[in-house]
């Protein structure tokens, strides 16, 4: 039998990925981003409000760890949007085999709704909402709408 | 395969090539067949009057034909038929399909189904890319456009006009003067980007304070609905009504635009007077739409 670690907050996975790093309390958002629901079968472990010596002056941050699954980049990319600091770590047989940070995309698809009940991206279409990421904010691709603040709410 | 969706998508070049290819229709409008044998489908999910019958027009001078849906009733969209269904189809029976919607980005989603070419004739209050140019036209037929001082008086936050003009004004070095209600001001997304493009952008509390300065005025509809009664929308509307004595102060080749229809915006006395080119531009639209039929057909 394999020794794990003992007198951590969450144990260590043996093979999956850890999200660490996470802005404090936006852990249950990047599930719903990741779209990993109480449905879905991955093994979760989450710790929320952890205190950190390298998370900023509030010292505070989520964890995340999935068992027994590699989440693609582009998944975890999609965190940048409310979780910019945070990092992915891949976990092989107990050891971080890869080691990256999170970048914002350029293109959003279907993962946050358009603010614009006029939209037709908010119609009964075959079509994903599409978003593109600027300085100024997410521009929906359909209608020009942006969207500044409150990005959270807003994701699908 | 070209749409014309939104005036964004053009440069300053395509503008003026745009503009020119106009220019050369309205000079000759019984030489253009280029639509010979071609027809185009008008999808009106939404009252047009002008917009409608100047592609009408436009497409019969090239020698095109149309066939026209003019309402949601009218359509297949009654029974619960997308959008995306309805393009896919109607683009398997003519050449081009000319769409306005009341969902803003209608437009946008029917060129990614459609197999032939899609113009935006209006999707909500989003884009308008002809009334861009036919204004763009107008102004141009008065003078260049480069250098000018333009007012938007009206509703600048709900008005895609405004909007859209604004933006493509962005492309031509203009000074632009917003007079508004408030709440009705253009918005400030809108502001910023058209500062990031090399644009000024004043605001003022009246128009009679910038007149003089000012080489077109462009004024909009103020709508009843955005008040929250009928005595505060007219003290209001009255405020930003052009009357001949307020255009007594006006620079000498100053031109007054309107998309129509108007509803009391400008006092008909206005219409008398050679600075009025409303109903001029409500002409232009059939070379422009021309021009832009031709470009994607």
């Amino acid at each position: 039998m394999e020794d794990k670690p003992q007198g951590l907050l969450i144990s260590p996975i043996k093979d999956g990925t850890v999200i660490d790093h996470i802005r404090a309390g936006a852990a249950l958002t990047v599930l719903r981003m990741l779209g990993i629901t109480g449905q879905t079968e991955e093994e979760l472990s989450i710790a929320t409000n952890v205190t950190s010596m390298t998370c900023g002056q509030e010292g505070k941050k989520d964890i995340v760890k999935v068992s027994n699954r590699e989440l693609s980049k582009e998944e975890v990319d999609r965190i940048a949007l409310i979780s910019p600091k945070a990092t992915i770590n891949i976990i092989r047989d107990y050891i971080v085999a890869e080691k990256k940070g999170v970048e914002t995309p350029k293109l959003l698809y279907g993962i946050i709704k358009c603010t614009n009940s006029g939209c037709i991206s908010n119609a009964n279409e075959p079509i994903k909402s599409a978003f593109e990421v600027t300085e100024a904010g997410l521009h929906c691709l359909y209608c020009d709408t942006v969207i500044t603040t409150d990005i959270e709410s807003h994701i699908i | 395969m070209k749409h014309i969706i939104s005036i964004k998508d053009f440069g300053k070049e395509e503008i003026d090539s745009l503009l020119a290819r106009a220019g050369a229709i309205d000079a000759a409008p019984q030489n253009q067949k280029t639509l010979d044998g071609k027809q185009v489908a008008l999808l009106f999910f939404e009252p047009s009057t002008r917009t409608r019958m100047s592609f009408a027009s436009a497409v019969a001078r090239l020698g095109g034909t149309t066939i026209t849906v003019d309402s949601v009733e009218g359509s297949s969209i009654s029974k619960g038929e997308t959008l995306a269904d309805t393009v896919r189809v109607v683009s398997s029976y003519v050449d081009a399909i000319v769409l306005r919607h009341p969902k803003e980005g209608a437009a946008r989603l029917a060129s990614e189904f459609a197999s032939v070419p899609v113009i935006n004739a209006g999707d909500g209050a989003g884009q308008h890319p002809s009334q861009t140019l036919l204004d763009l036209y107008t102004i141009r037929q008065s003078m260049p456009l480069k250098n000018i001082h333009i007012g938007l008086l009206g509703d600048l936050r709900y008005g895609r006009t405004t909007h859209s003009l604004a933006y493509a004004l962005s492309n031509y070095n203009v000074t632009i003067h917003t007079i508004a209600p408030p709440t009705l001001e253009l918005p400030e997304s809108l502001v910023d980007e058209l500062h990031r493009r090399g644009c000024t952008v004043q605001e003022h509390a009246d128009i009679t304070d910038i007149i003089p300065n000012l080489d077109v005025i462009y004024t909009t509809r103020i709508q009843r609905e955005r008040f929250p009664d009928a005595a505060s929308y007219y003290n209001v509307a009255e405020s930003y009504r052009i009357t001949p004595e307020i255009l007594d102060e006006r620079k000498e080749g100053m031109i007054v635009l309107h998309p129509l229809p108007r509803a009391g915006e400008i006092d008909p006395r206005v219409d008398e007077l050679p600075c009025a080119r409303y109903f001029e531009q409500a002409r232009n639209g059939v070379p422009v739409r021309m021009a832009m039929l031709e470009e994607v057909i």
